[in-house]
């Protein structure tokens, strides 16, 4: 193979200096003045209707613009999703831009439109609301059938068929599997059954929900967001509003991170009606607490695993339940549940049968979204779990256990829709990972001098590479004059790096430097069609779009040179600066003044790209862990990750990609909790109470790669996004266990919990 | 009500509500370095010097900087593409939404202490929260930053 000189390079990012000297590159940046304030009035109720809503004295208030209520919207049109995915959607048709029942503690009662946040502030408490407070559902174990409905309403509806039946709460019900699994595990001479529960963990993002909305030249609706979905929101603005897509147009600036959240339409509708409305420029900025009560966190699961193996420790087949709460609305819940067990149960790969059923209901709380890791992390926190209590109780080493039974390359998944496993080295990631947290020499469990104990967790992970024959990615590429190139992608780098990866793509393919490719992402009248960064589907769908369409341009620089050579293509060759026929030559240069001077064909290409199967990542992570037991402080001495994402595209990026993910994943274990009061309020709603972790939480992060070739991926390359935050639950769960001999099924585990489980 | 004051060397004279922060003052007047990510004084991305001083602008008043030296990173680019380099080399600039914050803290410890140890520089940056890159990756920049100084 040809020597890579742009792909798998340390690069820096291409817009590296611009966000590190500060620059004003986000939405909050950019916007025009004067614009308008948007804030939102919430609900202080989980269910409740609106009776009446009184905004004259609101009106009132200097400076107030506008106030929008239930009334002006049609309580009886067709409802739309704000998730953010291909058309047809999965999710259910059950929201309104204000809907008079509202549904959780936040739900929006009022959009009040004025001149500044002071005066908005003011006209918020003089709005009187006159609420029917109904009784809520909150706890997720009753939604089922609970004679609380949690959408009553008729104009509900649901596009796809998940098996969803409003009337029980019920927004998905799927079960798949293979073989007879009660038959293979009553034959098992060692079953773990255990039931595990995960929350709905806060992205965090730093850049809040911003949306800035103007009419441009044109006189058309301008949408500028912080997002990963410009297509989707066209497509979901247009239906909220009623308006034509032609009549939108949405960019996205540079993202100050989403991790998912931004895969839903969670801020953009309502500045974008109030500027339809008024056709004046406003803008929404949420606060740090909307974004922990009112946005899209990740879903809260419960799992039910049941796992077996024989007596020579392979692992015959895991049976998992799982049971989804997507609040008040559908979001990503038919989806996100999806992962729990695909992309856990292919692990191993020895098993003669599985079953995955799953049921998602809706509650009175906040509405679910995506958060990478989709469904896998919490799927993997109860899979990953259960097989190290396996383990323990086989007594065998949970490595070696792994060892015995992981999947390999050449294998068919039949729980990863039966697709065959094409690139894999998680039996060398998992070697790798053991070496590097020192397993044989330390050992799980030791006591210290000082009576702290340190001790030894482990677990693997997989994920996906975009979504099987559904996502698309597409590039275009353009030779300018003067010889530099072009690349429009519609994907969303929101801090990933994609923006530049997919630069090195087309670098690589065209002989050239990163310097000469300038990357445009991503604006619906410009980049060509992309579905959007979710799905860890941007280094893998998008790349290939961006390998194959700098492929076509290269073809068609040779066809140019070749004609002003007057030889024939077949016989030409192209380095990058200059295309060649024997000894003569044409350069880079030339060819591109010819492409735009009295030509009748531009140099100017787009590719689409979507892919049959979804090659999945691994990850094997293990950590050591420092447990105080009388204080149950727990200290993250060392995590190490190995990782195979295929090639990496840009060894930098992806390691810190994945540094990011483990500690994103550290959080979820010990520290970030979200939970309600028996009113429906989130009680986490501040930074000060929701605990992502800082910079004294761990004191080594330690990544490498074992690198696969994928064959159909851009450059044998792989996603990276999402597959990094699934190993820490588990592996620390494990490291727990080990040192103060109790199991945890629910995260996050906490200090006081460690310290009860010391009583006798 | 009026105030006086200097932002990165400039004298600024502006008209200002009481209660406004410091934080929304200084976007009013176009510092975009300046970011927020909580006003709870939690995150970090609204640091600015106030005196030479670290300070959480969302935590301070607009008034209270009366008479008061300020600076934002729009003041301090050298310094910051000094710094940033060594971040961008790693890769560890990410999003980019808490890089202002933190390059801001760092530019005011390594005039404090041109020397600090690792763990001086975890403490002065923890106030700094990132979410996307598992702060590993800004402390190699740190640690690489430090050398070229010292080797300087
Ligand atoms: S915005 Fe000031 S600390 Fe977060
Ligand atoms: S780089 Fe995104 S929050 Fe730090």
């Amino acid at each position: 193979m040809k020597e890579l000189k742009s792909v798998n390079k340390g690069f820096r990012k291409k817009d590296a200096m611009q966000l590190l000297t500060g620059k004003p590159v986000y939405t909050d940046d950019l916007v025009k003045e004067p614009c308008l304030i948007v804030k939102l009035l919430r609900s202080p109720h989980a269910n409740a209707i609106v009776r009446e809503i009184d905004t004259t004295e609101a009106l009132a208030v200097e400076g107030i613009e506008a106030i929008f209520t239930y009334k002006d919207i049609d309580q009886n049109q067709e409802r739309y999703t704000i998730a953010g995915t291909s058309f047809p959607e999965y999710a259910p048709y059950d929201r309104l831009i204000i809907d008079r029942h509202v549904r959780y503690v936040g739900d929006v009662v009022a959009i009040v439109v004025g001149k500044s946040e002071k005066c908005i502030t003011k006209a918020m408490k003089l709005i009187k609301v006159d609420y029917e407070v109904l009784p809520a559902v909150l706890d997720f174990h009753t939604a089922l059938d609970n004679e609380i409905l949690v959408h009553p309403e008729d104009n509900w509806s649901a596009p796809a068929n998940f098996g969803a039946d409003v009337k029980r709460n019920l927004v998905a019900a799927n079960c798949s599997s293979h073989g007879d699994i009660d038959e293979v595990l009553s034959k098992c001479k060692y079953v773990i059954d255990r039931t595990y529960h995960t929350k709905a963990n806060q992205q965090a993002y730093m850049e809040p929900f911003t949306t800035y909305c103007e009419i441009d030249s044109y006189g058309r609706l301008h949408v500028i967001s912080s997002t990963q979905i410009v297509f989707h929101i066209r497509r979901i603005v247009a239906k909220a509003l009623g308006i034509p897509g032609s009549y939108i147009r949405v960019t996205k600036p540079r993202v100050g991170g989403g991790f998912g959240a931004k895969q839903t339409v969670v801020s953009e509708v309502y500045p974008a009606f109030v500027c339809y409305k008024l056709k004046k420029p406003c803008k929404i900025v949420y606060s740090r607490k909307e974004c922990f009560i009112a946005s899209s966190p990740r879903h809260e699961m419960e799992m039910h695993v049941r796992i077996g193996a024989d007596e020579n420790g392979i692992i015959k087949g895991i049976d998992l339940h799982t049971l989804s709460n997507t609040g008040a609305y559908g979001e990503h819940g038919p989806t996100t549940v999806d992962l729990s067990g695909h992309k856990s149960i292919p692990l191993y790969g020895k098993q003669e049968a599985f079953r995955f059923t799953s049921e998602v209901v809706y509650t009175n709380k906040q509405a679910s979204g995506a958060y990478r890791g989709f469904g896998a992390t919490q799927g993997l926190f109860a899979v990953e779990s259960a097989v190290n209590e396996l383990a323990s109780l086989m007594k065998v080493d949970p490595i070696e256990l792994r060892l015995k039974n992981i999947v390999k390359e050449g294998e068919l998944m039949p729980a990863y829709f039966n697709e065959p496993l094409t690139s894999c080295t998680l039996d060398k990631c998992l070697l790798r990972a053991r070496d590097m947290i020192g397993w044989k020499e330390k050992g799980q469990r030791r006591v210290l001098d000082n009576g702290k104990v340190r001790t030894l967790g482990v677990a693997l992970a997989m994920q996906g590479s975009g979504i099987s024959g559904l996502d698309v990615g597409s590039a275009t590429i353009k030779l300018n004059e003067g010889g530099f190139y072009s690349l429009l992608v519609g994907s969303a780098d929101m801090g990933t790096g994609s923006d530049t990866t997919l630069s090195q793509v087309a670098a690589e393919v065209l002989d050239t430097d990163i310097e000469h490719i300038h990357v445009f992402s991503a604006d619906t009248d410009i980049s060509p069609y992309d579905s959007g960064s979710y799905a860890s589907s941007t280094a893998y769908v998008t790349g290939k779009a961006v390998e194959r369409c700098a492929l076509k341009i290269r073809n068609m620089i040779i066809k140019t040179g070749a004609r002003m050579l007057q030889a024939d293509p077949s016989e030409c060759e192209f380095d990058g600066h200059k295309v060649y026929c024997g000894e003569r030559s044409v350069t880079l240069e030339e060819v591109a003044f010819t492409s735009v001077i009295g030509s009748n064909e531009a140099i100017e290409a787009t590719v689409s790209n979507s892919s049959k199967t979804s090659p999945p990542p691994f990850m094997a992570g293990a950590c050591e862990l420092e447990t105080d037991l009388q204080t149950g402080e727990v200290k993250v001495i060392e995590y190490v990750g190995v990782v195979d994402c295929g090639t990496p595209l840009n060894p930098n990026l992806t390691r810190i990609q994945t540094e990011g993910g483990i500690m994103q994943g550290i959080g979820m274990a010990l520290t970030e909790d979200v939970t309600y009061t028996d009113k429906g309020n989130v009680v986490e709603n501040s930074f000060m109470e929701y605990h992502i972790p800082t910079r004294l939480e761990v004191d080594k992060l330690w990544v490498e790669f074992e690198p696969s070739y994928e064959n159909l991926g851009p450059f044998g390359a792989k996603s990276i996004g999402e597959v990094v935050i699934n190993t820490p639950s588990p592996a620390i769960q494990e490291a727990v266990y080990q040192a103060c001999g109790k199991r945890f099924y629910e995260l996050p585990i906490k200090a006081e919990d460690i310290v009860a489980s010391q009583k006798k | 009500m009026q105030i006086n004051l200097r932002i990165n060397h400039e004298n600024i004279r502006a008209e200002i509500d009481p209660d406004m922060t410091l934080q929304k003052f200084l976007r009013s007047q176009k510092y975009f370095s300046v970011k927020c990510g909580c006003e709870t004084s939690n995150c970090g991305a609204c640091s600015i010097l106030l005196d030479g001083k670290p300070v959480l602008s969302c935590s301070v008043l607009a008034a209270r900087a009366e008479g008061h030296e300020i600076e934002t990173l729009e003041g301090l680019q050298k310094e910051a593409e000094e710094i940033g380099g060594f971040i961008a080399d790693e890769g560890a600039d990410q999003c980019g939404f808490c890089n202002p914050g933190y390059i801001i803290t760092a530019i005011a410890l390594f005039k404090e202490n041109p020397d600090p140890s690792d763990e001086e520089i975890k403490i002065w940056l923890s106030g700094n929260l990132c979410r996307c890159t598992g702060y590993e990756g800004q402390m190699r920049g740190f640690i690489k930053y430090r050398e070229w100084r010292n080797g300087r």
